[in-house]
């Protein structure tokens, strides 16, 4: 008796969550429907949907537009450069700076043993500058501040340095195994976030463990079993403008950094956290940045250029990599092993999954360990499977920092989990697409922790790309008899990837006449975000687009956002956006109704003028926005307005450390597909990919043009880093192809002769008129699309990426 | 070791003394303070210093200030006509070729020699020209697409 009543006290409050997220969703329905059915009422044009320029446009086209490395310091700058580890792993047995210090010109010299605090921003196992051993070719040991850059590289030549030499680990799988030597023995002692579970005496910093359903049932329901190894190299990001920051320190101990960076309060908090000081004697200014990809959040080399500030008497100090150093000494991304187990009915549905994830974290995992946890909680890809047993293990090596880029884990698993389910699909004498199909979330199933799927647009997306590509049909003649042309399919989900609770702001203040400055702590890093904001903030307060300004980030100036990470402005930002600029409307409208005596909901705000659908009186809004409304008596009422407005996530839940299984995960996912069409040379394995579709479920394309864009941009860097990319590491741990001529990115002479880039809208319940991020996951199906359709081809599958010409062509001569 | 050096850079004369061993990359942002051309890889290979020296693109990055000497220039900052954008700068703002922006003006100046040379240059032909300035963000078909505009908008006014 009493079991049934607790079993039924459990249903209850598990029921009440459920209702409470029905309630939630249901508000923000009638919110949408309220302001669609103004919209409607008074046929009054929406600027949500349609494609201005972007804001910045003009700027970015004359040159006109500041980086951080424009900014003009005068004479008095002084140039940083980093003194870097020749090995991979060793002990440091002494540094000596003292030659270096007495070069002329010299300013600043300063090692580990001046900062000795740990940082990191999941797990603090990262110090400025390698401290008893160096991890990685490239680690910090020492920094220089001098006159000129030519000074200071003299002066690191001065910096010498014995070492030790340890034995590296560069093979994750044998990093995790027990026989590993420890690259940080005190890695259960140091400070992390409770999600993240670091296993104490090896050397792996994460490990998140799937257990759902019954293994044994789902092996023993499956007519084809397959289980495969796949492989995933280092890249790197590589935008175009490389990691630079510049530190001052004021009279009064404050320091300014000048940073090209996804992350100034990430930066801020970082910062003041290792140096103990208060946040707001700090201050980092984020102009034009020149792309990211992930490889600009979190805190890198920004940290070295605030320590040798802070000892260069007041004097700035810029620290600007090379693009050597980007290559290896920023962040990479991280390497993958992929073990990929499926069971699969004969009439193509899955019974269960069991993945193995090693992960090459490099020397640190401070960010990488998010990325495996990520891995490890969309383990089966985007489809429903009954039983599941993941194992997604950060391991620690002897390679480059391996951090966040585009996607993160997503574009690595994918390329395992997207040939893998091709694989079954040919096993069985199945259509790949059909099996996706049939296998893919729909909205009310659960994902493998447990969470329920939310409205999902991912079978549309599959059923447009499919159509787009001509799925079925025969390809069209190759250009050359000894060519073969072949189409190939892939899926993706991705969920931003984050803490559960990341906070976004926004401040709307308007001009005296009715323009709009919009302030956020948000970065646009070329993917539209402040052209986004302003459509929002437009949308919101009744304004034209053209009359809104959105600011770069000034963390004085510009309220708090974590990062610009995780495709989560649109959606996080958006939303606070879109409270700040209704805020500053109700404002405006409570002013406009008590000086009019009539009622507020008579009242609108259309292209800046104060509309009363009752009285069909209006008034500019300039002649109010300042200075307020004249009532009747002659007495004033307002005043100058401001509008706020924030978002913050709070309904995300803890997952159970031994089965991965909670509630709810994550906020949500972005669902999507690709499909390709490639021409494959028989005679050299070059493939050259012919075309491109995309099909994303983006919730609500605020800019659909930039929605577009996003597809297009994405499609191509994927497409370059399944073809050419990847680092290339000598037998000790030297990076071989470090600039590039040795690291191709795709050309224009690479990009796919054709593009389709597909939007799919099934709106977000809690998203800024429905909206999700697209920013990231276009570049993620794009490898396994590809691989896929090469095989479709040419009959030979490649597991390691790059799909490089001699792989294929060796490929195709063993086969 | 300095050099004395005369050039043009867009359009205006300078006669300045410049440090032997810097390349017109570094003159033209460190002296002259013209920072719309942009520091990529300072080894000839992603474009993003491309200006036009006597008409031809060049990686100002592999250029020795002592050998602009007698030079014209034309940087981003020259490629505006009496306060008009370029045809090339409409097409890229129309198209969306810019995403981060920092190729832009490298592409920008490398098409308008392009377009110089070339008024109406095949797909592949412009796929060729830009082989030389990486993109990170578009993918390029946007970039492709504006040039192709811009070339059909001058083709529209040279009738």
């Amino acid at each position: 008796m009493s079991e049934r009543i607790n079993e039924s006290a459990n249903q209850q409050i598990g029921e009440s969550a459920n209702t409470q997220y029905a309630v939630r969703n249901t508000q923000y329905a009638v919110r949408n429907t309220q302001h669609a059915a103004r919209s409607t009422q008074h046929a009054k044009p929406s600027i949500i949907g349609t494609s201005p320029q972007r804001i910045e446009g003009r700027e970015k086209i004359t040159g006109a537009a500041q980086y951080v490395d424009d900014l003009q310091f005068g004479q008095n700058l002084l140039h940083a450069k980093i003194k870097r580890s020749p090995l991979a792993h060793a002990k440091i047995l002494k540094i000596d700076v003292s030659k270096a210090k007495a070069l002329p010109g010299v300013r600043v010299v300063i090692t580990g043993a001046d900062y000795p605090g740990y940082t990191g921003l999941y797990l603090k196992d990262r110090t400025l500058f390698a401290m008893d051993r160096v991890r990685y070719v490239g680690d910090a040991v020492a920094a220089v501040a001098a006159d000129s850059e030519e000074i200071a590289e003299q002066a690191l030549d001065l910096i010498e340095v014995v070492y030790e030499e340890l034995p590296p680990v560069f093979d994750p799988e044998f990093g995790a195994s027990p026989e590993a030597p420890l690259l940080h023995p005190n890695l259960g002692d140091y400070e992390c976030v409770p999600y993240i579970l670091p296993q104490r005496g090896t050397n792996i910093s994460n490990l998140f463990k799937v257990r759902k359903g019954d293994m044994e049932k789902g092996w023993a329901e499956a007519d084809l079993i397959l289980e495969h190894r796949y492989q995933v190299p280092h890249i790197q990001h590589v935008p175009l403008e490389t990691h630079v920051c510049v530190a001052q320190q004021d009279v009064r101990g404050k320091i300014t950094m000048w940073s090209a960076s996804q992350s100034p309060f990430a930066q801020r908090n970082l910062v003041a956290k290792a140096l103990g000081i208060s946040h707001s004697q700090i201050r980092v200014i984020t102009p034009h940045v020149g792309g990211g990809f992930g490889s600009k959040a979190g805190l890198s080399i920004e940290g070295t250029a605030v320590a040798l500030a802070m000892q260069a008497k007041g004097r700035p100090v810029k620290l600007r990599m090379t693009r050597e150093e980007e290559f290896y000494t920023t962040f990479v991304r991280q390497g993958l092993i992929a073990y990929i187990k499926m069971g699969m009915t004969k009439d193509g549905r899955i019974t269960a999954v069991q993945n193995k994830f090693y992960w090459d974290g490099g020397a640190s995992t401070e960010y990488g360990v998010n990325i495996t946890r990520a891995a490890g909680y969309s383990g089966t890809g985007p489809y429903y499977v009954p039983n599941i047993h993941v194992d997604s293990l950060c391991v620690y090596t002897n390679h480059p920092i391996s951090g966040p880029m585009r996607g993160f884990g997503m574009a690595e698993i994918h390329w395992a989990i997207e040939q893998h389910l091709d694989r079954m699909a040919h096993g069985l004498g199945l259509d790949p697409v059909q099996v996706r199909l049939k296998n893919c979330l729909k909205d009310g199933q659960e994902t493998l922790t447990g969470m329920i799927m939310h409205p999902t647009g991912l079978s549309q997306c599959l059923e447009k790309a499919a159509a787009a590509i001509g799925w079925g049909k025969p390809a069209e003649p190759p250009s050359a008899p000894h060519k073969v042309r072949g189409k190939g399919i892939a899926t993706m989900w991705k969920a931003p990837a984050m803490p559960p609770n990341p906070g976004s702001s926004a401040i709307v203040r308007l001009n005296e006449d009715a323009t709009l400055n919009v302030s956020i702590g948000g970065v646009d890093l070329g993917q539209g975000a402040l052209t986004a904001m302003a459509q929002i903030a437009a949308e919101g307060l009744g304004v034209r687009v053209e009359d809104v300004r959105v600011n770069t980030v000034d963390t004085d100036y510009s309220p708090y956002e974590w990062q610009t990470v995780a495709s989560r402005l649109t959606w996080s930002m958006g939303n606070a956006v879109l409270q700040a600029a209704e805020a500053a409307k109700m404002q405006v409208l409570k002013t406009v109704a008590e000086a009019w005596s009539e009622d507020i909901n008579d009242l609108d705000i259309i292209d800046g003028q104060v509309v009363s659908y009752k009285t069909e009186e209006s008034m500019p809004l300039k002649d109010l926005v300042i200075y307020g409304a004249q009532r009747p008596d002659g007495t004033w009422i307002g005043g100058p307005v401001i509008g706020q407005g924030r978002f913050m996530p709070d309904y995300v839940t803890p997952l159970d450390p031994e089965t991965g299984q909670g509630p709810r995960a994550v906020v949500h996912f972005t669902t999507g597909c690709q499909a390709v069409e490639v021409e494959v040379d028989t005679e050299t394995g070059q493939v050259q990919v012919l075309k491109i579709v995309s099909a994303f479920d983006v919730g609500h394309a605020i800019n659909p043009e930039l929605v577009r864009s996003q597809m297009e941009g994405g499609a191509v860097q994927g497409m370059s880093t399944a073809l050419l990319e990847g680092i290339i590491f000598d037998g000790k741990g030297v990076p071989r192809n470090a600039n590039f001529t040795d690291y191709r990115i795709a050309t224009a002479v690479d990009a796919p002769l054709e593009t389709e880039n597909i939007i799919v809208e099934v709106p977000q319940d809690d998203g800024p008129f429905g909206a999700r991020g697209i920013g990231e996951h276009p570049m993620v199906p794009t490898g396994p699309a590809i691989a896929n359709a090469v095989y479709h081809a040419a009959g030979v599958r490649i597991d390691t990426m790059p799909l490089t010409s001699e792989k294929v062509w060796a490929a195709l001569h063993t086969a | 070791m300095n050099h004395t050096i005369n050039f043009t850079v867009n359009g205006e004369r300078y006669n300045i003394s410049v440090p032997s061993h810097h390349t017109l990359l570094q003159v033209l942002r460190e002296q002259l303070v013209l920072t719309g051309t942009k520091n990529g890889c300072e080894a000839g290979e992603c474009g993003a210093c491309a200006v036009l020296m006597n008409g031809e693109p060049v990686n100002s990055c592999m250029v020795l200030a002592p050998e602009a000497d007698g030079a014209e220039i034309i940087t981003i900052e020259g490629l505006m006509h009496d306060g008009q954008l370029d045809p090339l700068q409409d097409a890229f703002l129309a198209a969306g070729a810019t995403q981060c922006g920092f190729c832009t003006p490298g592409i920008l100046v490398n098409a308008r020699a392009l377009l110089d040379r070339n008024p109406d240059p095949t797909e592949t032909e412009i796929r060729e020209a830009l082989v030389g300035n990486l993109c990170r963000c578009t993918g390029y078909i946007r970039i492709i697409e504006a040039i192709k505009m811009a070339a059909r908008a001058g083709r529209e006014v040279a009738q």
